[in-house]
């Protein structure tokens, strides 16, 4: 008998988001892949560069609509990445798609000198980022992704929450005249609900609250909006910011939540060190903010084996685990 | 430029080059030294490039990946008035444009190399950019033989090949030595010829210091469909009798002593010339 398929999230949390009216959007892959078609059908001068990547990048209607603007490189990542520059450095508007795991891992050498010191207006896209493999384990995760890249000098680095940011952000990337890097798994996203329009640098604003603040990005940012819903109900109300620009970092938000809330609560697919947490933590530090506070991302040890769904609900990224946590640091505060 | 004029400008600008790196302190005078000739022609025949077209689309690409010899590419891009010489005085010193490799913050320079197995597969990008523009310029990228033993430069021959790229040149400074010692010893690249053939490349060798063969190969009619490769023949420290062939001088200033020594033996070629 195969074991029943893990789900993303419980009964309740299913009932919660009826009850908000949060629709069931698309995998972010998915809107990547059209947008990106969209704008190339418009602009001759927009390439894709794949590493035997087009399948899994959803970009096999690009390659069938625009062959002249797709280019394979084969299962070469570095040669990808320094290939995507060259062509940028021609005028082309370049975006290198390959799994985020081995993009930034094994080219991170021609991302640091290829793309980000020439200063080559290139995109990088990692696709099934994060724990987005599941069970084939660490060397398809990428959880050192915004840590290595946030230590480069000269890269914009994105992780969006829902289709919107997705849209949004590689539009943006599509006359950025600098490096930039955009990372998304392949599951499908809720529509997030946001006061203003996606700005670059500029956290969005999920929810309003004033006492726990979830600075969450990427595909957590609606465990955070669940958990937040779900504290309502028990006179806790929370802040949820979609940390969508991981660099440049909004340290205004960031600030701003700190003064408006009680506690903190950074969420993350990512390592616990180096990503949004520990950037969010040197902020507040620098402005002199002590507040209660607590990262929550992947452990520090082998990822344990599981679909992203396990994953997520073994470190404690679900509606469940960071209610959980939030009560824990309340009582601190 | 006649041949010869050429062969005593590069005199001149051998003279130069020791004088950049001893006036920065630092520098790869050995390297430097054996492809100065190549760069020489490069710049002064070969490349559809100068101060006033280097910003033109149409433009030649050169991409240095051996990037370390970045003080040969000052020296003649400055000769070529890409930017003044007396620039030349701020090289590696504290808060200078002039890095100890190449960047974009010096006019006429393309990439920011020196991790080595760079260049080519840029130059891949920008021959195909090139390809997809139907542009008639010509990319070249400049690669030590040391640098070989880097994956990725085989990673960009096979797409080299793969996608025709009969626009981009690989000069190949085949001076046979690195730092650690003889390349075939560290890293033996041989067959050297039939490795580029065998990856579907035209291959093209020449003596690295003869002006003659440097030009025809650089500027005869490419295979059609077919990236080429010239292996041009060098020999490291070349027209300084003790650097000559010596793995020491991969890097190092000369002493003054030094100095005097090679400013001496240069003149003397300057004179009889
Ligand atoms: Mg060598």
């Amino acid at each position: 008998m195969s074991a029943p398929a893990p789900t993303m999230f419980t009964p309740e949390a299913k009932a919660l988001m009826e009850s908000l009216g949060l629709t069931q959007g698309r995998p972010n892959l998915e809107v990547f892949s059209e947008t990106l078609l969209e704008l190339a059908q418009d602009d001759p001068n927009v390439v894709v560069v794949t590493s035997d990547s087009r399948g899994s990048g959803k970009l096999v209607p690009f390659g069938n609509a625009l062959p002249q603007q797709i280019v394979e490189v084969g299962i070469a990542e570095q040669n990808l990445v320094g290939i995507t520059a060259g062509l940028a450095a021609c005028g082309k508007k370049a975006f290198g798609v390959s799994p985020g795991c081995f993009l930034t891992a094994r080219s991170l050498e021609q991302i640091k000198n290829d793309v980000c010191y020439s200063d080559v207006p290139a995109t990088l896209i990692g696709i099934s980022s994060g724990v987005s493999y599941g069970a084939l384990g660490s060397t398809h995760h990428s959880l050192h992704d915004l840590a290595v890249l946030r230590a480069l000098n000269n890269i914009t680095i994105i992780v969006p929450a829902d289709n919107t940011e997705t849209r949004e952000a590689i539009r943006v990337a599509s006359t950025a005249p600098s490096p930039m890097f955009v990372r998304f798994g392949k599951a499908a996203m809720v529509d997030l609900p946001r006061e203003k329009s996606f700005e670059l640098g500029k956290a969005s604003v999920i929810r309003e609250g004033t006492d726990v603040a979830f600075l969450a990005t990427g595909e957590t940012v609606i465990h955070a909006l669940l958990a937040a819903a779900q504290l309502e109900g028990e006179g806790i109300f929370s802040r949820v910011l979609s940390m969508h620009t991981i660099k440049p970092l909004d340290a205004e938000a960031i600030l701003r939540a700190a003064r408006d809330c009680r506690a903190i609560v950074t969420v993350e697919e990512h390592l616990v060190h180096g990503g949004l947490g520990e950037a969010c933590a040197s902020v507040l530090m620098h402005a002199g903010m002590a507040k209660p506070f607590r990262i929550v991302g992947i452990a520090d040890e082998e990822t344990v084996t599981g679909a992203q769904a396990d994953i997520f609900r073994h470190y404690g990224i679900s509606m469940e685990g960071l209610t959980e946590t939030a009560r824990a640091l309340l009582v601190q505060a | 430029m006649t041949d010869r004029e050429l062969e005593i400008k590069a005199i001149g600008l051998r003279k130069r080059l020791l004088g950049v790196i001893v006036g920065a302190g630092a520098g790869h005078t050995g390297g430097g030294l054996s492809c100065l000739d190549i760069l020489n022609v490069l710049y002064n025949r070969v490349l559809k490039v100068s101060p006033e077209t280097f910003t033109d689309l149409h433009r030649d690409r050169y991409v240095q990946s051996k990037g370390h010899c970045v003080e040969a590419l000052y020296t003649v891009l400055s000769d070529r008035g890409f930017f003044p010489p007396s620039d030349l005085e701020t090289v590696c010193h504290y808060q200078s444009h002039y890095v100890g490799h190449p960047t974009r913050h010096i006019p006429g320079i393309e990439m920011n190399t020196g991790a080595l197995g760079h260049g080519l597969p840029i130059c891949i990008g920008m021959a195909l950019a090139g390809k997809m523009d139907r542009a008639p310029y010509r990319v070249f990228t400049l690669l030590g033989d040391g640098e070989l033993a880097e994956g990725s430069n085989w990673e960009a021959a096979l797409a080299g090949a793969h996608y025709q790229l009969d626009n981009l040149v690989a000069i190949l400074d085949h001076n046979r030595l690195q730092i650690t010692g003889p390349t075939k010893e560290v890293m033996s690249t041989a067959p050297l010829a039939e490795k580029w053939q065998a990856f579907g490349w035209d291959v093209r060798e020449v003596d690295g210091h003869d002006y003659t063969e440097l030009t025809e190969a650089l500027t005869n009619a490419p295979a059609a469909g077919k990236p080429l490769v010239v292996i041009a023949n060098t020999v490291k420290g070349k027209g300084v009798s003790f650097m000559e062939n010596v793995p020491k001088w991969h890097h190092g200033v000369p002493s003054s002593e030094e100095y005097e020594q090679a400013l001496a033996e240069l003149n003397q070629l300057e004179g009889a010339a």
